[in-house]
């Protein structure tokens, strides 16, 4: 049951709260993602090259929407990192913000959100990932703007949210043209359909959908402002949405529905450019930087750019180098996001130009961020070096636009190199006095140390035991997404070999760029001063507030009278519209089989409508009105719809005991002044009261299809075990209207208590 | 605002009826005229003639729970009732039914999820009713 790990993350979320009140220990919360990461891990192992563990639900199937899931090479293999890591953030953030008001807050929606990430991981159906796609932009800006009561958190966390969310709309507008042209909504089936796809029509359209989806949330060029800026989130989620998990999502939908839209230059292309432009942008943009967390920032760019380059390729060895630098990253960015929330958390800033030395304080933090450094900077024996190799190996295979490529991974490989450095090493290592006044600054607890240790243990370990993880992680990882089995094996060493020279190229360069790194840090004001997209977002944003603030302004008049002509009116626009298109007079002879009662109901409704109208009193206008909803209870009664009735009486008796409650608080009645106007109403009240009129006689003769109402009633007692046919029709058939009316109740009720405090404490303002 | 004497006895006098005519309406509904929609106004005119004989903060005193609460409740048992069907594979809201039990006066008992999210909806509008009415006489007071 792949459901059930996902629920149990989501269960764990729940009762954090109460955990974190409590005297147990928060920490323990971390057996929930363990206990998944385990039985993730075992079933992954057992799973064979190119096999899947698929399952399925119904949920919304005539749609197309179903619970699939599946446990694939690849999904697994993400599944394994979302709760591994998410074990150590856990821990780490029970740590990080021990005794925090708000802790059980943020483990709540880490939960959430974790729950959410493994879902995409494995879902199986485009709509069910979709779902979870949004499900992860939502309880990431949640989290961005944890810290709420600070308006700049507040406005960055909206960014990611918008940019992210614009980027799902696309996406969701993708997948429906996707399975619909592939004739299914489950992914195992749509990378099965590769022809079908690319020989579509739309495939141009829906590719640009998807990528445009992917980019936004992979932060891709001109999409990846959003990425630093969501770095006001508290560390320990930055280290696990920003560096593992969250922003690896694009790259995953890209790598996983390759089989079904590549081999066309727009794929190829498009991804490239991005890919590539994404990589150097994050590199340029990082060295500047000067805060732990932006520098991470940055170079999370840079790797997204590096992985979606390497999808553009989509030869063997670039999606087999592409896993492995997704993996290395995944171990080693987490720890460096860590590690600097360690430092932040001991000393108070997170700006390497107040840091150096802390290796002599901090040691068992010092070694954890030069060995996730050190792998991040692609040093060998660690794992960042198998991954930086594998990169270069596809450059030279490469038939076409090698070169191109190979310099373009140089360049940013060795400033992805520098800023591991300027992260891991620098605040450590370096002899830049330690300017963190007021404090003594000594090792963190070990929940702050322990978790970026072991992430970067498994980075060197992975290195040295790069045969075995090839075999056990990356070869089916690469076979989930091209379908055909690796045809070699991973190793650390390849010999004396172009890839090798490459490597060293880029260690000098980077080590430069290291060492001259002081000389850039002045002028950063001016670079990042420079407008980009980000300036177009601000914009936007801005004109869109503007926009949404004028028309507020027309129609938000705050006269009711006003709300009400606004309704009817478009009411009445959107019926006679109707109405004419589907043509004719609806027969409105009078028959003379007429019966009494009915008539003589509807004239005392009619009758009592217009008396309301020219009552001189609130409460004559209660009164009329009053006699209106009994006469159509009554008529309901007459055609033998107790329901109806019963329902109709009963709303009936509470309006009026509503409206006594507050007639003598409305004033007094008063005619419309102005004859203009009030010509106008007379008009609309006319016109759709008598467009409704006709409408309803117009439907009785217009019989489209046949009729469900019997349908209905026979279906009422062998299916639903009710003879009610109007209960049964609300609580099974049509259930779910019923479930969507129920919260629009409760809307309603919150939307009535929150204007009435409002005025409850503007009185009191007043008063006091 | 403070109501009459005789509306106030009356209302204290009727509400357990009412409340009990609610729950045989609701029970009824899958059968017969009724249901959760109706058992809920029912319910919620109750308690609305004690908030109009006694005022709002009696009958909030009665009801023992929050309006809001009631509503998250409703909210709460329909949604359970809907994803039972889900767990148990017949897709959200497919309806569960218990084996039909025979009770003496009542008769055959014949419980399912349909009934429980009626309940829902029940809770609901009951909910949705009292908050409205008690902001409204809080406001007036």
């Amino acid at each position: 049951m792949l459901l059930w790990p996902v629920l149990l993350l989501a269960a764990a979320g729940l009762i954090s709260p109460y955990v974190a009140r409590s005297r147990i220990p928060v920490w323990l919360l971390a057996a929930a993602p363990a206990g998944v990461f385990a039985w993730l891990l075992s079933s992954y192992l057992r799973l064979g090259v190119g096999e899947t563990t698929a399952e399925s639900l119904g949920w919304f199937d005539p749609l197309g929407a179903s619970l699939d899931f599946v446990l694939d090479g690849f999904g697994g293999l993400l599944a394994l990192l979302i709760s591994g890591v998410g074990t150590l953030i856990v821990i780490y953030a029970s740590g990080y913000l021990a005794g925090h008001r708000d802790l059980g807050r943020l483990l709540l929606l880490l939960f959430f959100f974790m729950a959410s990430m493994l879902g995409l991981v494995l879902a199986d159906n485009v709509i069910l990932l979709f779902v979870f796609w949004e499900l992860t932009s939502i309880t990431s800006y949640l989290l961005v703007g944890f810290n709420h009561e600070d308006k700049a958190a507040r406005a960055k966390a909206l960014q990611a949210l918008l940019v992210t969310g614009a980027g799902g709309l696309a996406m969701l507008a993708g997948f429906i043209l996707l399975g619909t042209t592939a004739e299914s909504w489950r992914l195992s089936e749509i990378v099965q359909a590769g022809d079908l796809v690319r020989s579509s029509p739309v495939y141009g359209a829906l590719t640009a959908c998807i990528i445009i989806g992917a980019a936004a949330k992979s932060a891709q060029v001109p999409l990846h402002f959003w990425l630093p800026n969501a770095m006001a989130a508290p560390t320990p989620v930055s280290a696990f949405l920003h560096s593992a998990t969250m922003v690896k999502a694009g790259v995953f939908l890209l790598a996983k529905l390759s089989p079904a839209l590549d081999g066309t230059l727009l794929w190829h292309g498009s991804l490239s450019v991005l890919g590539s432009a994404t990589l150097i942008t994050g590199a340029v943009l990082g060295i500047v930087q000067t805060d732990l967390k932006r520098i991470l920032a940055y170079t999370t760019l840079s790797v997204l750019g590096i992985l979606t380059l390497l999808i553009g390729i989509g030869t063997e060895l670039a999606i087999k180098s592409m896993v492995v630098f997704l993996l290395g990253h995944a171990l080693y960015k987490a720890a460096l996001f860590m590690v600097a929330g360690t430092v932040d958390h001991e000393t108070g800033t997170r700006d390497v130009r107040r840091l150096g030395g802390l290796r002599r304080a901090m040691p068992v933090t010092a070694v954890a961020a030069l060995l996730a450094a050190f792998s991040k900077a692609g040093f060998p024996p660690f794992f960042g070096f198998v991954g930086k190799e594998y990169v270069y190996k596809t450059g030279t295979a490469l038939d076409q636009a090698g070169t191109a490529f190979i310099v373009v991974a140089v360049v940013g490989n060795m400033f992805l190199l520098a800023l591991a450095l300027k992260a891991g090493l620098h605040p450590f290592w370096s002899k830049t006095p330690l300017d963190a006044p007021g404090r003594t600054v000594h090792e963190a607890p070990w929940s702050l140390w322990g978790p970026p240790l072991a992430l970067a243990l498994c980075g060197l370990a992975f290195g040295l035991a790069a045969g075995l993880v090839g075999e056990a992680l990356v070869g089916k990882a690469v076979a989930a997404i091209r379908l055909e089995p690796m045809t070699s094996s991973l190793s650390l060493w390849h010999g004396l070999s172009l890839p090798l020279v490459l490597s060293v190229v880029t260690m000098a360069g980077g080590l430069l760029i290291y060492a001259n790194r002081r000389l850039i840090w002045p002028h950063r004001g001016r670079i990042e001063a420079v407008p980009g997209p980000s300036s177009v977002y601000e914009t936007m944003v801005g004109n869109l507030a503007e926009v949404a603030k004028r028309k507020t302004r027309i129609l938000q008049s705050g006269a009711l009278t006003r709300y009400v002509a606004i309704v009817i009116a478009a009411a009445t626009f959107l019926l006679g519209w109707k109405f004419l298109r589907f043509g004719g007079w609806p027969d409105l002879t009078i028959g003379p089989d007429i019966e009494i009662l009915p008539a003589v109901l509807c004239v005392l409704a009619a009758g009592a409508a217009l008396g309301a109208t020219i009552a001189t009193s609130r409460l004559g206008v209660l009164v009329a009105l009053g006699i209106v909803g009994i006469a159509i209870a009554l008529l309901f009664l007459h055609y033998s719809a107790p329901d109806l009735a019963i329902t109709q009486i009963l709303v009936e008796a509470l309006t009026v005991m509503l409206l006594m409650l507050v007639v003598y608080k409305l004033p007094p009645v008063r005619r419309e002044p102005r004859p203009g106007v009030a010509a106008a109403k007379w008009a609309l009240a006319a016109g759709f009261g008598g467009g409704m009129t006709l409408i309803v006689l117009q439907a009785l003769e217009l019989q489209v299809a046949p009729s469900i109402s019997e349908q209905l009633a026979t279906w009422s007692y062998p299916a639903a075990h009710g003879r009610n046919v109007v209960n049964v029709i609300l609580v099974d058939f049509r259930a779910l209207d019923t479930f969507g009316e129920m919260i629009v109740l409760t809307i309603a009720a919150l939307g009535v208590l929150s204007l009435l405090a409002r005025r409850k404490r503007k009185r009191e303002d007043a008063g006091s | 605002m403070k109501g009459s004497f005789i509306l106030e006895g009356a209302a204290r006098l009727l509400l357990p009826w009412l409340v009990a005519l609610s729950l045989v309406t609701f029970y009824r509904g899958h059968h017969l005229p009724g249901g959760g929609f109706i058992g809920g106004l029912l319910a919620a005119s109750g308690f609305a003639l004690i908030a109009l004989g006694a005022g709002e903060g009696a009958a909030r005193r009665a009801l023992r729970v929050d309006p809001v609460g009631l509503m998250t409740c409703g909210l709460t048992v329909a949604l359970v009732a809907a994803l039972a069907g889900l767990f148990r594979g017949g897709g959200l809201l497919a309806g569960l039914w218990l084996p039909v039990w025979s009770l003496p006066l009542i008769g055959d008992v014949h419980l399912g999820t349909p009934m429980l999210f009626d309940f829902g909806v029940y809770l609901t509008v009951a909910g949705f009713a009292l908050q409205v009415i008690f902001s409204l006489l809080e406001d007036a007071a």
